[in-house]
């Protein structure tokens, strides 16, 4: 194994850095949300009810989709380092695959929840007098439906990123700068799914 | 490297990649929206000391009038103008020439982030011409008022009713600011810390970097959750979802919470920038090294961290629970301490200096015994919720935070344009107009904003159009402040016009700046030509000096710039 040497601040990559600082923004903008979720979770306990109607099948599958495309990246990555085009190609195309997946279950979600009566503004839950309840509904679009516009942001970068690689044969950091994006999109699932659909 | 064409207008200022023109870009943009704000100012001061007058160039102001006026010169004032000329127009212009490198490390994602901010400020402006009218809720935007009459019990509204307000159009354009100035920074922080010039260590670097830096990462730190509190807002405008709107199980306190959580590491976002910029120009026009380089880095340092867990003081009014109030009245009380400190350390700077009070070194001295004596020391009262409860939403918090933000902000951004007018236009500034221009506004400014200290203490709400409804209001000498103020306020907007006419006319008529180095300076921007060439330098600098190496004993001149060999 080589020996990993340590980097100063002028050796780091710069798109390596820049994708850094912009996982550090994403974490606070999530963060933020995250914690006000929690915050509200322990106010109100007939928020456990409410995530009792989300599809916890449907989410632990989403869960092992995303993280079967974080292998992906990680290959392409590989293939990156030792130049390898038709590998990048393969690995980007399967990780992109794995994105539509998921969102495909997601809206097959949706739909359903949708059909159930838990929509946004909550018209029935509200005249029930469960007003508390229908804000349960309002974190769970906002969180999930931010969450997705991440993966749809992060498929269209593998995507730009493996044309353009692929194309040019130069720049090749750009699959690790695009990669660490795709694995933080992840790892905000990983905070997702159990605070939303786990805990009763 | 010095493949520098003349560029068209059009190529100049809306497609050049170049730092300093896209610096330029920001700076034009926000003179705009500066304009605007002080034009709202100079209409609400006219009607609050003036009541049934036509203000000239307005007409009469009706109290819907009076509130938008109100909310929309405090949005302008502190997201564009502080926000803008301090995070992007400071960094565009400083960071990379003073860190002895030719560009940002990303060019085109600064060009993409001013695009962003134009988009931010054309929805902003839009916002005035709605069909209801533009915002008026208070430049908080606390919920419920800001969520409008689209909560869930009033009668069904289309989605372009909904999309089609004032405060749709103002939440997009914060949105898309702070979208551009999180780009922005993102640039800024790699290009610190990735491409400066040879031997400049992170110790190396001018204090103003520095700061611009810290600001920059407290900025991202701070407004995340504010980011996504926005985006909560305009989903409960357009969408129905019930964050803030209480009937729906809604916490109207949480935006609040959002809000401040940002709102006050801000002001030590914007404050930090100008303390680097006065870091510089008292260094230089002492001809003494900064006391206590190390120093003031780690009382920056400390207060930020500590700006993070004082936003509740806004809110003691608010219902929070007074054990917490306690907390955040003791924390808010030291964080005035690392600030004393970095003041002291600038005093101390001076000490024994071999001064030139140069008009920089005037702006910079003024912004140092404003922010000092009443904007900080009026903090302290503040900052104790005994104190505040009773003040809370006064005319003396308006006193407070103008006199905080005034010599801050437009001090310390008047006193950079100053100190670097000549070496990115390559032409001097009229000094006539200019110290006209810095007694005009030294005065009128403290005529403005010190009445209104007494007004406050005397009762004066800060939200009320007339005050002729409050008898105790209108007892004498009261009005004859309001007067004072107005007529201050007024005064002082007109003398901007002196420096107007002074920046124009320099740039295309001034006396050409026949040196590199007028004022005898360290950093690295004032070892290249002014002004600089695309690219900054000829030939890259390579640093072996501190930057504020000045009367070093083994040397000659009383200077040493940082690339002397």
């Amino acid at each position: 194994m080589e020996k990993i040497k340590k980097l100063t601040w002028r050796e780091i990559p710069q798109a390596r850095l820049a994708v850094w600082t912009l996982i550090a923004g994403e974490f606070v903008i999530f963060g933020g949300l995250i914690v006000m979720y929690i915050l509200n979770r322990l106010k109100y306990e007939s928020w456990g009810e409410m995530a009792q109607h989300t599809n916890v099948w449907a989410g632990t599958i989403n869960t092992f989709v995303l993280l079967t495309s974080s292998y992906f990246v990680v290959k392409a990555h590989e293939a990156a380092v030792h130049k390898n085009k038709a590998q990048i190609k393969k690995w980007i195309w399967l990780t992109i695959v794995c994105a539509f997946m998921f969102l495909g279950i997601k809206s097959y979600e949706y739909t359903h929840e949708i059909m159930h009566g838990f929509t946004l503004p909550g018209k029935h839950l509200v005249a029930e007098g469960l007003g508390v309840e229908s804000r349960y509904w309002s974190f769970y679009y906002t969180m999930t439906g931010l969450h997705g516009l991440h993966v749809i942001a992060g498929a269209l970068a593998l995507f730009f990123v493996m044309r353009n690689v692929t194309k040019t044969g130069k720049n090749y950091q750009r699959i690790e700068a695009a990669g660490l994006y795709w694995h933080m999109v992840d790892i905000i699932w990983i905070f997702l799914f159990p605070l939303i659909y786990l805990i009763h | 490297m010095n493949t520098h064409k003349k560029h068209g207008f059009w190529h100049r200022y809306f497609f050049s990649l170049d730092h300093k023109d896209i610096g330029f870009q920001y700076m034009l943009t926000i003179f705009l929206m500066v304009s605007i704000g002080g034009f709202f100012a100079y209409v609400f001061r006219m009607h609050l000391a003036f009541p049934d007058m036509k203000v000239p160039l307005f007409g009469l102001v009706t109290n819907k009038d009076y509130n938008m006026l109100i909310t929309n010169h405090g949005l302008i004032m502190m997201m564009w103008l502080a926000l803008g000329m301090l995070l992007a127009v400071a960094g565009n212009f400083l960071i990379p020439i003073m860190i002895g490198t030719d560009d940002m490390a990303f060019p085109k994602l600064n060009k993409i982030s001013y695009w962003i901010f134009l988009l931010s400020v054309i929805l902003m402006i839009a916002s005035f011409f709605m069909p209801k009218g533009g915002l008026g809720v208070g430049w908080t935007l606390y919920p419920p008022l800001s969520v409008g009459d689209f909560g869930y019990n009033t009668p069904y509204k289309s989605f372009a009713d909904r999309f089609f307000t004032a405060n749709t159009f103002v939440l997009l354009a914060i949105a898309f600011e702070f979208t551009s100035l999180l780009m922005g920074g993102i640039n800024f922080f790699v290009t610190t810390l990735n491409k400066r010039a040879k031997g400049m260590s992170l110790l190396k670097m001018p204090m103003v970097v520095w700061m611009i830096n810290i600001a920059n990462l407290l900025f991202m730190f701070s407004v995340g959750p504010l980011v996504a509190g926005t985006f909560m807002l305009l989903l409960d405008i357009n969408v129905g979802t019930g964050f803030y709107d209480a009937y729906r199980g809604g916490d109207p306190l949480l935006w609040e919470h959002l809000f401040w959580f940002f709102g006050h590491p801000e002001v030590y976002v914007i404050l930090l920038p100008p303390l680097g910029i006065l870091a510089e120009i008292i260094s230089v026009n002492s001809r003494k090294p900064l006391f206590g380089y190390k120093f003031i880095l780690t009382l920056t340092l400390i207060a930020a961290v500590l700006s993070t867990m004082v936003w509740a003081h806004h809110q003691f009014v608010a219902g929070i629970d007074p054990r917490a109030a306690t907390v955040f009245s003791i924390f808010t009380i030291i964080i005035s301490l690392p600030f004393a400190g970095i003041i002291l350390a600038y005093i101390a700077t001076l000490w024994k200096g071999d001064l030139r009070f140069t008009l920089p070194m005037k702006w910079a001295l003024g912004a140092v015994a404003l922010f000092t004596l009443l904007g900080g020391f009026t903090g302290l009262h503040l900052g104790a919720s005994v104190f505040d409860i009773y003040a809370h939403d006064t005319s003396f918090v308006v006193a407070h935070f103008h006199y905080t933000l005034f010599p801050t902000v437009i001090f310390g951004s008047f006193a950079a344009i100053y100190f670097w007018f000549s070496k990115f236009s390559g032409r001097k500034l009229n000094q006539t107009l200019g110290n006209l221009h810095f007694w005009l506004t030294f005065i009128f400014f403290n005529g403005f904003a010190f009445p209104l200290f007494l007004l406050g203490l005397a009762g004066q709400h800060r939200r009320i159009a007339d005050y002729r409804q409050f008898e105790f209001l209108m007892q004498d000498p009261l009005p004859l402040y309001r007067k004072i103020a107005t007529i201050s306020a007024v005064i002082l907007i007109l003398s901007q016009f002196i420096f107007l006419f002074n920046f124009i006319w320099s740039l295309k008529r001034g006396k050409k700046e026949t040196e590199n180095n007028p004022w005898q300076a360290n950093t690295l921007e004032w070892q290249t030509s002014s002004p600089p060439p695309h690219g900054n330098f000829k030939v890259y600098p390579v640093v072996n000096y501190g930057p504020y190496e000045y009367n070093r004993p083994d040397k000659d001149k009383d200077f040493t710039p940082q690339n002397e060999i």
